[in-house]
This record gives structure tokens, sequence and C-alpha cells, in this order.
């Protein structure tokens, strides 16, 4: 049995949905589960937490109210020297980006990140995770040592475990007298436009669009359609499309009845926006593209030839 | 403001991506190799800051090629060094070799990408400031310098992010889109040629993580559509119709 050490993520009072998917590890490795969970005002959350966790450990003080990596490891430090787990989990997250490979760093244990498996092979831990954009996958063995440092794609571990109602423990915390990195605010998007996650058709752009003069092409069909215009990532970098039009993990998530991507390469930030669509159709010249794996039709052509084509034949009714 | 920019060279998105028969390696003659695309925005980003600010900008990068870092000097960069070593998966003996090089010399500020394309580790920029012992911050989409501190906006889930401020020095992994990355000309990079890239030797580091092998993903489940592109037309044309889009 191992021991795997979870630690929660929340934001604005809300457990976000990683928390739950790392406590599923135990399914992928035999083991009995602590989630440790930081805030203020968490009792709430705690409870939830441990409906599904062997033990939980709640520390509250005002100075953890929001995520901050030093003072999380300031409380996470002496909870792991304690504790002494195999694994640590974090999120392949804002959070977990932020946090894993520093706690990895000063415990000096191995780290593996945006892991979607992990098992143990001849004593051994096996992880595996997307390389290449998402094209192909590694699988990395870990070197002995006494804890590993995981942070797991988000949406990969579904497999529910059993309730397990553990027992909350609670510990104290002291700030430090003085910190290096201080959280000011939160900045929400301005919301101005359309809202994409209230559409049912949605015509999607990626790179393979390749110039912001295209946009119109893709505006053309969304209007045919009766539908709206989205981006992935590099169309809303470039500036060719607004941040709020961006369908991913950074942007929003959307579930129409249809989801036309034209161009897009299907980046894990990307799909995890779009792939509980009724209806995928994606187009991409190449035919590696990782969207081909949640599209329910694919075409490996050139946008170019097939949507004025299809423009044509949705005018003509 | 002395700035140090850490680049490392990847395949672009679009590339083929061939597994070698040993499933150790990817056939490297199939790439079309470049500055990683993180590590574009964090150039261009440090390059701005510098002009505002004044100083030097350095590229630091580990690894065989030295064509990254004529595009780096050619986009503006002040110095380049390369780091003579291979880099692999293992996120942590890379930042090690980086770190090296970076506590030896000036910095006032240390940028890298957030990821790189080929690994998608996120690790190599937290790794750093853990090992130098500075603050740090990810996915940074804005920075600003005021007096002696610098402010950032960092990217969170569903639209949402953060203000942050960081004592200085302090290492920043920039996400895509902070900025424009400015455009590169061939002749550019023949002037940038004209300078000179130090050379530093590293010694080989154990692996924390070594790779067992590389396989392609379950094939995809999708229905492809072949044909013509008017034949392609008709047919989701069809769909749509029987899914009663239209």
């Amino acid at each position: 049995m191992k021991k795997i050490l979870v630690v929660a993520e929340h934001r604005k009072g809300e457990i976000r949905p990683v928390t739950f998917e790392m406590l599923n590890l135990s399914s992928s490795i035999p083991g009995e589960t602590t989630c440790v969970i930081l805030g203020k005002d968490i009792g709430g959350m705690a409870e939830e937490i441990s409906k599904k966790a062997d033990r939980v450990i709640m520390v509250q003080h005002d100075s953890l109210e929001n995520f901050n990596s030093e003072l999380y490891w300031v409380a996470l430090e002496e909870i792991i020297k304690e504790e002494n787990p195999d694994i640590i989990a974090l999120g392949h997250t804002a959070m977990g980006m932020e946090l894993a490979p520093f706690i990895s760093e000063r415990i000096d244990a191995p780290l593996a990140t945006d892991i979607v498996k992990i098992e143990e092979v001849n004593g051994k831990i096996h992880v595996h995770k997307y390389v290449f954009s998402n094209k192909i996958l590694a699988e990395l063995e870990l070197r002995d040592s006494d804890t590993y440092v995981i942070t797991i794609r988000q949406g990969e571990f579904k497999e529910e475990i059993d309730d397990k109602n553990g027992e909350i423990e609670e510990r104290s915390f002291t700030p430090p007298g003085s910190i290096s990195k201080r959280f000011i605010e939160y900045v929400e998007p301005e919301e101005v436009g359309v809202d994409i996650s209230k559409a049912d058709i949605i015509v999607s752009v990626g790179r393979g669009i390749e110039d912001e003069g295209n946009i119109e092409l893709a505006e053309e069909l969304a209007e045919a359609l009766n539908g709206v215009v989205a981006g992935s990532r590099p169309v809303i970098d470039s500036g060719w499309l607004p941040k709020e039009r961006q369908v991913g993990i950074s942007g929003k998530t959307v579930k129409p009845k249809l989801y036309l991507a034209l161009g897009i390469s299907g980046a894990f930030q990307h799909i995890v926006g779009m792939k509980d669509s009724e209806l995928i159709i994606a187009i991409n010249r190449d035919p590696e593209a990782p969207i081909f794996q949640v599209a329910h039709y694919g075409v490996v052509g050139d946008i170019f030839d097939v949507v004025p084509e299809l423009i044509e034949r949705l005018k003509k009714g | 403001m002395n700035i140090i920019v850490c680049v490392k060279e990847t395949p672009l998105a679009e590339s083929e991506v061939i597994i070698s028969k040993d499933e150790k390696s990817v056939d490297r003659d199939a790439l079309t190799l470049g500055i990683n695309e993180w590590d574009k925005y964090a150039l261009e980003e440090a390059i701005r800051i510098k002009e505002e600010h004044g100083g030097s900008v350095t590229v630091i990068y580990a690894g065989q090629s030295e064509d990254v870092l004529w595009e780096s000097l050619a986009m503006g960069a002040d110095e380049a060094v390369r780091i003579d070593t291979e880099t692999s998966f293992d996120g942590r003996s890379t930042a090690r070799v980086l770190a090296d090089v970076i506590k030896n010399r000036d910095h006032d500020l240390i940028l890298t990408g957030l990821m790189s394309s080929d690994t998608g580790n996120a690790q190599v920029g937290v790794l750093i400031a853990s090992i130098l012992g500075i603050p740090y911050a990810t996915i940074v989409t804005d920075v600003r310098v005021e007096n002696g501190k610098v402010v950032v906006e960092r990217e969170l889930e569903g639209g949402t992010g953060e203000r942050l401020e960081l004592e200085m020095p302090c290492l920043l992994t920039i996400q895509s889109g902070i900025n424009e990355p400015r455009y590169v000309s061939i002749m550019g990079i023949k002037r940038a040629k004209r300078k000179e890239i130090e050379v530093l030797s590293a010694d080989k580091l154990d692996e924390y993580a070594s790779l067992v092998r590389l396989y392609r993903p379950p094939v995809s489940l999708a229905e492809m559509i072949e044909g013509s592109p008017s034949d392609v037309a008709e047919k989701l044309v069809e769909i749509f119709k029987e899914r009663g889009l239209i």
C-alpha cells in the first residue's frame, strides 16, 4: 500500500474537480489517500473531500485564503515530513505547475508532470504522458526514491472510487515573517460580445486559418449554419479573435450540438474545453493532429478547399 | 536590468513525428525545428523590458544546435551562451545545468517559456528558481517592472487571472500570447552571425526520469470522410441534415 498525499485545489470557495480525480489515483496505485486542504473557511470543502479520502488534513489561516506557492510550501513542508508519503499529487493546473516542481526540488524527489497514467512495474514507478505537441506518448521510469511528485492531466483519472468518509484532522499554521511573492487580486475577464458557451453551433478556428483575413471565411460558414465563430489559443494569441471567443482551459468550456474544428491541432488545453460537444467534426491538413482523437468525423484536407464548397452548398439549401 | 532568457530548440507543432524502431527517439530529419514557441514570447518580453528599462538580454541554451541562438541574437538579444550538452525528458537535469550557469551571471530577471512543446513538462523554469532560491511565477501573461519589484498577471483556469507582486531577482515562466514576437529576416540572422556565441561545457548528470519507450496514442475513433472537397462538403451537409442542424 502506497501513501498518496493529494494537495486539494480550490478557488473562491469551490473545490476544483481535479482534486477528486487525484483521489481516484488509488485505483491506479493501490494506496491510502491523505488529502491536504489549505485555506480560509474551508470546513465545508474539507467535509466534502473527506467522502472520497482516507484522511483529510485541514490547515486554516487568513493568509492562506488565496493560493500562494510560498505560503503553501511553509504549510506543506511540515506535513510532508510527518507523513513521509510515497506519492505527492497535484493537478497539472495553474496551481500544480506553480507548486509541484518547487516541492520536488526541496525534497529532492523525482518529478513527473502532466501524466495520464501511473503504474508500478517491477517495483519501479512508471508514468505515461503526451509529448511532441500531444502527438505521441512517452513512458518514463522514475528513479528509486522514498517520495515521488506528480501532476496529473485533468479529465484523465475518471475511474471513481468508493466512498471513504475519512477523518478530518486540523493542523495549525504560522505564516513566515516575510514573503517575496504577494497575491494582489483576481483579474476577471471582461464580458462583452457573444457568449460562445450558449451557442448550439460553433465554427472554431485554429492555427490552420493562417491569417487574420481568413477569419472572414469562418464567419461566412458560421452565418450559413446559424452559429458563432470561436477559436483555439494560437488564434486568440495572435489577436485575430477576442479572448472571450477562446475555447479551452484558459477560455470557455463549450458543449454545442455541433463543433466544427477548422485547422485546430487539438492541444489538450483545447480539447478539455470542447470534448463533450454532441457532434465534433474536424478538418485538418495534418493526419496526426490530436483533434482526430476526439472528433466523431474527420477530414484530412485543406480548409481553404473544403470550407468554400461547404458554404456554397449550405447557401443553395 | 540584466535579463536572462532560457531558450530551447523544439519541433514546430505541424512537424511530422516518426518514432524510431527502438522506440527511444523520433526521426529528427522529419522535424522542422525552431525556437520553442513559448520561449520566443519570453525572449520578446525580455527585449521589450530592456528597451524600456535599459540593461542587457542574455540568451542561454543547452543543446547541440546554434540556430536558435542566432535567431535570438537577430531578435535583439545582446549575448548568447550555449551549454554543450544533450537534454532529455528529465526536466531536473536540464534545470540543474542551466541554473549552474545562471548563478555565476548577473541577473535581475530570468524568463523562460511556460513549457516546451517536445517534453510538455512545464518544469524547468520553476526548478531553476527553486535551485537558485529566488521567487518566481508561472503562466505569466503580463509583466510590469515598478520600483524594484515586478508585478505580473498569471493565467488561471476559465478566463480568470491573478495579479502578483514579486521581489527581484525573480524568475517568470511566460505564456504564449503575452506579446507579438518580432519578425526576424534572413538578413537579420546573417548579421547576427557576426556576433559570438559563448560555449560552455557541462557534466552529464544522473537522471530522475528515464525514457522507457515512445508510442502512438490509440487509433482515432473518428470516421474519416474522404474524397474531393466537393464530395466532403456534400457528405458534411448530409450529416448536418441527419442531425437536424440545418
